[in-house]
């Protein structure tokens, strides 16, 4: 059963730009729900530097991907932005017209909004799972090749092989162990990112016999109709041992990848959205893209500029939000309607 | 018209190309997964993977821009240049169990860093990064 949200905007992505269009957004009294497919939100700057340095945002002479997170969810809190992380949109239609532009978006989750504007801020693209370069892998994918366990009964008595070393994978190792047929665990070195209490208990079931651990990498797969049989594994001694495999779950990290955002009938070139450079809007009214996903002219893919994009793409949407209502430009500083907004008078 | 070293600060002060603080250059070898070897030359201090991203080096996708986070940056060290290049830190062995078909001689290029030592180094990509 699909969930209807109903809101202005839909922010697809939550990273630097989609995060501080919130705040762009709510000063103009719009409502706006984030999505995201990741299970945090800041994007790049969470998901692949947290740690590193950024040197370029006005004002903030050193900051971290993960501070410069926190700062921005500090900054959109009064707004009470609606989150919707491990979703990724698949679907956005147009419900209206060019001059009263509504819309329909889907998640891969079922849920289903309707929406006034769309704001894409997906980034480089959605970050996804890394499918390993395994022959004819792609038959199997979503009927017995998993790139995340979402229901357990999916592997209850069956032969699964598990692939990798992270959190991830000993986490899963140790959950299905209990309902499969037999859990095999291929990892390429007997060392592991993870939680050592996991690792130890890893450790347990091998030695109890009750899991089987391999040092290798799998390198085919058998079966027909999408239904797996069997899988090679080649030890790091060099020897191939074929096993047998119902289930196969790779972990391997995430990688930008474009994802369902090609799909929506917008422009692209090179995978990046063309928008005019005065309300940053594609070629379809009510659509905005902003941050590394768009481009025009003297574009930088500079978290800078995604916060000033989402300061104009914000102005137009006004108009789509409350047709026919003047929009006076006031500072935070000195409006006192703005500070209510703020929560801060 | 002829400019005079001390019109020219950049020459001045050997900013420019070959000038006396120039820094030093090592001749680099990418084979990519077909076999074709491109040979560019890598400033010392830069990485490997800056190297290969400012030459258009195909197979090297560095998606985390050498942060040591995303693995899509795998190459093979030849044989010979593994003494030299070292061994791989902690952190990028972690890193490179999200790498695929990963060897001995696996490293990850955005940690491997360009020296006058490594004049010649051989590296060869793998088919598939992300
Ligand atoms: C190592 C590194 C260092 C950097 N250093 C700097 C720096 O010093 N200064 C600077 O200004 N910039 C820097 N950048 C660039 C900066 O991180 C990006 O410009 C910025 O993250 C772009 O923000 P964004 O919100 O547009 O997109 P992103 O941060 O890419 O976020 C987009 C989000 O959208 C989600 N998404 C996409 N499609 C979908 C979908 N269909 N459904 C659900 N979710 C979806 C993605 O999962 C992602 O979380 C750096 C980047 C890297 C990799
Ligand atoms: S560029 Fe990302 S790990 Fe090297």
């Amino acid at each position: 059963m699909s969930e209807m949200i109903e809101t202005d905007v839909v922010i697809v992505g939550a990273g630097p730009a989609g995060l501080f269009a919130v705040f762009e957004l709510g000063l103009l009294d719009i409502k706006a729900h984030l999505i995201d497919i990741l299970p945090r939100p800041g994007g790049q700057c969470s998901e692949l530097y947290p740690e590193k340095p950024i040197y370029d945002i006005p004002g903030l002479p050193i900051v971290t991907g993960q501070e410069l997170t926190d700062r921005l969810l500090a900054q959109i809190a009064p707004f009470h932005p609606t989150f919707h992380f491990n979703e990724m949109v698949e679907k956005l239609e147009s419900t209206g017209s060019a001059t009263a532009p509504s819309f329909r978006l889907a998640t891969d989750a079922g849920k289903v909004f309707s929406c006034k504007v769309v704001f894409v801020a997906a980034g480089g693209g959605s970050f996804q799972p890394k499918k390993p370069p395994i022959p004819g892998i792609d038959a199997y994918e979503g009927k017995s090749v998993f790139y995340a366990v979402r229901r357990i009964e999916d592997f209850r008595d069956k032969h699964v092989v598990i692939i990798g070393g992270g959190d991830s994978a000993l986490d899963w190792t140790l959950n299905l162990q209990p309902v499969a047929k037999s859990l095999t665990l291929v990892h390429r070195r007997d060392a592991f990112r993870a939680a050592p209490h996991s690792v130890n208990a890893m450790h347990e079931l091998a030695a109890a016999g009750k899991i089987d651990f391999r040092l290798g990498q799998v390198t085919h797969v058998e079966g027909a109709d999408g239904q797996l049989h069997a899988a090679t594994i080649r030890g790091n001694d060099g020897a191939d041992k074929l096993i047998a495999c119902e289930r196969l779950v790779p972990f391997f990290g995430l990688t930008m990848k474009l994802g369902p955002v090609a799909d929506w009938g917008l422009n692209l070139h090179e995978n990046l959205t063309p928008v005019d450079t005065e309300k940053f809007e594609t070629s379809h009214p009510g659509i905005f893209a902003i941050g590394d996903i768009n481009t025009y002219p003297g574009k930088l893919k500079l978290i800078l500029c995604g916060f000033h994009e989402a300061a104009l793409a914000a102005q137009q949407a006004y108009h789509y939000v409350y047709p026919g209502k003047k929009l006076v430009f006031q500072y935070t500083t000195s409006s006192t309607n703005l500070q209510k907004k703020l929560g801060v008078v | 018209m002829v400019k005079s070293c001390l019109d020219d600060p950049a020459a001045r002060y050997g900013a420019e190309p070959g000038g006396a603080s120039a820094p030093a250059k090592a001749k680099i070898t990418f084979v990519d997964s077909h076999g074709q070897a491109r040979t560019v030359e890598g400033e010392s201090g830069a990485t490997v993977m800056e190297t290969a991203l400012r030459n258009d080096i195909p197979e090297i996708a560095a998606e985390c821009g050498g942060a040591c986070a995303c693995a899509t940056c795998h190459v093979y060290v030849d044989a010979s240049w593994t003494e030299k290049t070292g061994k791989a830190s902690q952190m990028e062995e972690d890193m490179l169990d999200f790498a695929f078909g990963v060897k001995p001689n696996s490293r990850l290029c955005c940690q491997i860093t360009v020296k006058p030592e490594l004049d010649g180094l051989v590296v060869s990509t793998p088919a598939q990064q992300g």
